[in-house]
């Protein structure tokens, strides 16, 4: 188990490294010289000299990457051009939001796909079953900006019962405020999450409840309740475990729509700002830095297999 | 037709009255089961025998109450446990009395127990349910049905999971958690054909031994009259959902009455090899030397694990003869087969082939070679594409290797003459024919390539066995007509008494003895070879001459 967690972040070292290669070339191989693109339409010369001294354009393109590696070895992500602060500075001021967003998505989600899905695998063919899967296509379907101005409109604008935009901190405002303002986004963003994870979680169910050993719980005399949480969801558990890890990973680069609607000053937003500027430090750092967290989760997922099942050993 | 018992029978546990069950529609008939009865008496031992669409497990489960009430409707009659209309009970009800008052083991040892759970908590859940014992309490009484089933060391087993376990051990688990409250009822749903046949010998002794300790009434249902004989007090006999014949084992298995009965046991293979001549040596198809398959998951910290599936084989089989290899799971004969077939890569040896060693040979110089060998497997089921037609599964191969379409087709026409289908099947898909029927088409498709070396992998060992011994003397039919090779590799010793010129008996992946088939039943060199021979079901009992 030790040495498969080693042998995991080792392996991790040439996708990052692939990564940054490509997210370095990305600015010097693109077209003209990078430091007017960057600049825009409207700069000075000036712009034009400071900004590619900024990012070290003058020196040869080997010095140039190497030096960016050694500075990312020590954790620095380099300066944004527009705002002068670091990229780590600006992750760090707008990862809250984003992570908090995450979680409570997350916590939704699971907590209204398994049991969903579940009751859909026990129920299959029912009335329940149909409208579980109706719901998931629908889901499936509805855009997530469409999805985020319905409630908007009806929630905060008509019924006035939540706020229309913003966020609050929890650690700042307290719960009460954090909750007010997450609720619509964390709504909105759960949807597609829920279908998904309702239709997984239903066919590994329905899979599992076909099993012998299912058919042996139910020869002891088992009460079907708990032939399904202790025999059947336990054993659908890796498939739905593997999709909610997927699910986690999509929605911490996923989420740019719904802090843009709700106004969310969250990573999502970062992205955007950044693109929208050019500031392409921020570009590169917030890209490196998705790539670890998606490396990262599905090391969590695959780690979370052997709590599950017995049989998987690493 | 009920027969009157000549000799007294205990108390019914058990009394199934006028039972029907209907099918859903568009099934090939209306019953599963139709107007069926039987009784089990209280300490008896009652085999249900029959071949696989005879209703034998729809009977089993509707007992349980485990039947998918939506598909299966019981219509009539009564399953009377004692003295109690299980059919009218409520789901609840039901709940209740199933491993209190009933319990069922099954056949998979290896899919019946929940892999994530451990075999403890598993017997515990039973007591669990039923009982109010308290956690010390479950743990004392799980040891102690651990013991009683004679599971090894308990304490250390109780945390281990089901598949750290072998197949013997499971399916004592599975008996052990059937017990834990000590049913008037034991069914018992083919609880050994997927064993090994020393472990099914030493699981039957304990469902015996169980059933005079605690006078259990044990509905044990089968298909195999080795297992009838060895254990049965009273036999039910079962065809297309019908009770064709019943009576006392003696009765049945010495003067059975009905057709099919006499049918049924008459073609129980027997474990006395019949007189072959010896056949004279010919030309040398295939030739093993000195084969080697390890199989290992080298670690990337540390050496893996390896495991040596088949060491120093030695085999030659010539033009025109069998070669058995016999053994139990795990004894490496697949392996072997696989090898020669290059389905996998041996990891050293020779196996000679037209004059070419093509052990080691790269897939490409490979190809040519590959038409000489060709195989049947196990399950006919699985082996064919589903979605193809057997007529193009058939013109596949030779077609690969350069013959016309028109050209194959006819060859293809041909070859369901010789395997006893009609040509026109060509046209239909897999699904529509039998499982008998499909290992005919498999084995035309192997044919169809004109092998020299032909191999069944266990190819008889999923059919029932009235088409088991049909589908062997087809396979001795194209051996003699095409002058075949044949490495007929199989865990049934009776099977490979009545087809095999030449024995090789592999244990643990080491062949431990070689010789002609008679000889080697008749004064076995090696004591495993002698143990597999002792644990046959039904050697006392030679089956062909009663009928």
């Amino acid at each position: 188990m030790f040495s498969y967690v080693i042998k995991r972040i080792l392996a991790t070292i040439p996708v990052i490294v692939i990564v940054a290669a490509f997210v370095f070339l990305m600015l010097r191989l693109s077209p003209g010289d990078p430091a007017s693109v960057i600049a825009g339409d409207y700069a000075t010369a000036e712009d034009i000299v400071r900004i590619r001294e900024a990012l070290g354009l003058n020196e040869p393109i080997l010095v140039q990457f190497t030096k960016w590696v050694g500075s990312l070895m020590q954790g620095d992500l380099g300066i944004s051009i527009f705002t002068n602060l670091p990229v780590t500075t600006l992750i760090g001021q707008r990862i809250e939001p984003t992570l908090m967003l995450t979680l409570t998505t997350i916590i939704f989600t699971v907590l209204v796909a398994v049991p969903l899905g579940t009751l859909a695998a026990w129920k299959a063919g029912s009335w329940i079953d149909r409208g579980v899967m109706l719901f998931s296509v629908a889901g499936f379907s509805v855009p997530v900006f469409v999805l985020g101005y319905i409630l908007i409109y009806v929630v905060a604008i008509k019924l006035q019962w939540l706020p229309v935009q913003g966020y609050r901190s929890m650690f700042e405002h307290g719960l009460w405020p954090f909750l007010r303002h997450i609720i619509m986004p964390t709504l909105t963003l759960s949807v597609i999450f829920i279908a998904l994870i309702a239709r997984m979680t239903r066919a590994s169910v329905m899979e599992v409840l076909q099993e012998d050993y299912v058919r042996t719980a139910r020869a002891k005399g088992q009460s079907e309740v708990k032939v399904l949480l202790r025999h059947a969801l336990r054993n659908a558990a890796v498939p739905i475990v593997t999709v909610i890890g997927i699910g986690i990973a999509l929605l911490i680069g996923g989420v740019v729509v719904t802090e843009s609607v709700y106004n969310i000053p969250g990573l999502g937003r970062l992205v955007l700002d950044a693109v929208l500027a050019r500031d392409y430090p921020i570009i590169q750092g917030l890209i490196l830095f998705f790539s670890f967290i998606y490396i990262l989760i599905n090391l969590i997922i695959d780690l979370s297999y052997t709590l599950f099942d017995p049989r998987i050993r690493y | 037709m009920a027969k009157a018992t000549p000799t007294k029978r205990p108390e019914p546990v058990l009394e199934i009255k006028g039972l029907s069950v209907t099918l859903p529609e568009g099934a090939d008939r209306e019953f599963a089961i139709q107007d069926i009865s039987f009784t089990v008496g209280s300490g008896e031992i009652v085999c249900v025998v029959g071949e696989s669409g005879s209703g034998k497990s729809v009977t089993a489960h509707t007992v349980m109450g485990l039947i998918p009430r939506k598909d299966l409707k019981p219509v009539a009659g009564e399953a009377v446990l004692n003295g109690e209309d299980l059919l009218v009970k409520s789901e609840a009800e039901l709940r209740k009395l199933r491993g209190e008052r009933m319990a069922m083991i099954f056949q998979e040892p290896m899919t019946a127990l929940n892999p994530v759970m451990k075999v403890g908590d598993q017997i515990g859940e039973m007591l669990e349910i039923h009982t109010g014992m308290s956690g010390s309490e479950r743990d004392a009484r799980i040891l102690e049905v651990m013991t009683d089933v004679n599971l090894p060391e308990p304490k250390k087993l109780f945390d281990t999971y089901p598949h750290q376990l072998s197949g013997g051990q499971r399916q004592r688990i599975m008996i052990a958690m059937a017990l834990a409250l000590e049913p008037g009822l034991l069914i018992a749903d083919e609880p050994t054909t997927a064993l090994d046949v020393t472990t099914q010998a030493q699981i039957l002794v304990l469902i015996k031994d169980i059933q005079v300790r605690h006078g259990t009434g044990v509905l044990f249902i089968t298909h195999d009259f080795g297992v009838v004989a060895e254990i049965a007090d009273h036999v039910v006999v079962m065809q297309h959902g019908l009770v064709v014949e019943q009576g006392p084992a003696a009765q049945i298995l010495g003067k059975p009455s009905h057709p099919y009965t006499q049918m049924l046991i008459s073609s129980v293979p027997s474990l006395i090899p019949p007189d072959r001549p010896e056949p004279e040596v010919k030309e040398t198809a295939l030739q093993v030397h000195n084969l080697d398959k390890t199989y290992g998951d080298g670690g990337f910290f540390k050496k893996g694990r390896q495991v040596k599936a088949a060491q120093g084989v030695e085999l030659v089989i010539h033009r025109g003869e069998t070669l058995g290899v016999v053994g139990e799971s795990g004894s490496g004969k697949s392996t072997v087969a696989r090898c020669i077939v290059r389905l996998i890569d041996p990891t050293g040896g020779e196996i000679m082939i037209s004059g070419q060693n093509i052990a080691g040979l790269a897939e490409k110089a490979l190809r040519p070679y590959r038409r000489d060998v060709q195989i049947v497997f196990q399950d006919p089921y699985r082996s064919l594409n589903p979605r193809r037609t057997v007529g193009q599964s058939i013109v596949e191969g030779p077609m690969n290797f350069g013959l016309s379409h028109s050209d194959a087709v006819d060859r293809a026409r041909e070859l369901m003459r010789v395997v006893g289908l009609s040509p026109d099947a060509l046209e239909r898909f897999p699904h529509q024919f039998s499982g008998g029927q499909r290992q005919r088409i498999c084995i035309a498709r192997a044919l169809a390539m004109e092998p020299k070396v032909l191999i069944a992998d266990e190819a008889v060992s999923a059919l029932d066995v009235s088409v088991q011994a049909q589908v062997l003397e087809l396979l001795d039919d194209v051996r003699k007509r095409f002058d075949l090779a044949m490495l007929f590799i199989t865990h049934d010793l009776r099977v490979a008494a009545q087809i095999c010129d030449r024995i090789m008996v592999m244990q643990n992946g080491i062949v431990v003895e070689h010789g002609l088939t008679a000889q080697v039943y008749a004064n076995p060199g090696h004591s495993y070879t002698e143990a597999l021979l002792s644990a046959a079901p039904g050697r006392h009992t030679e089956f062909a001459k009663l009928a």
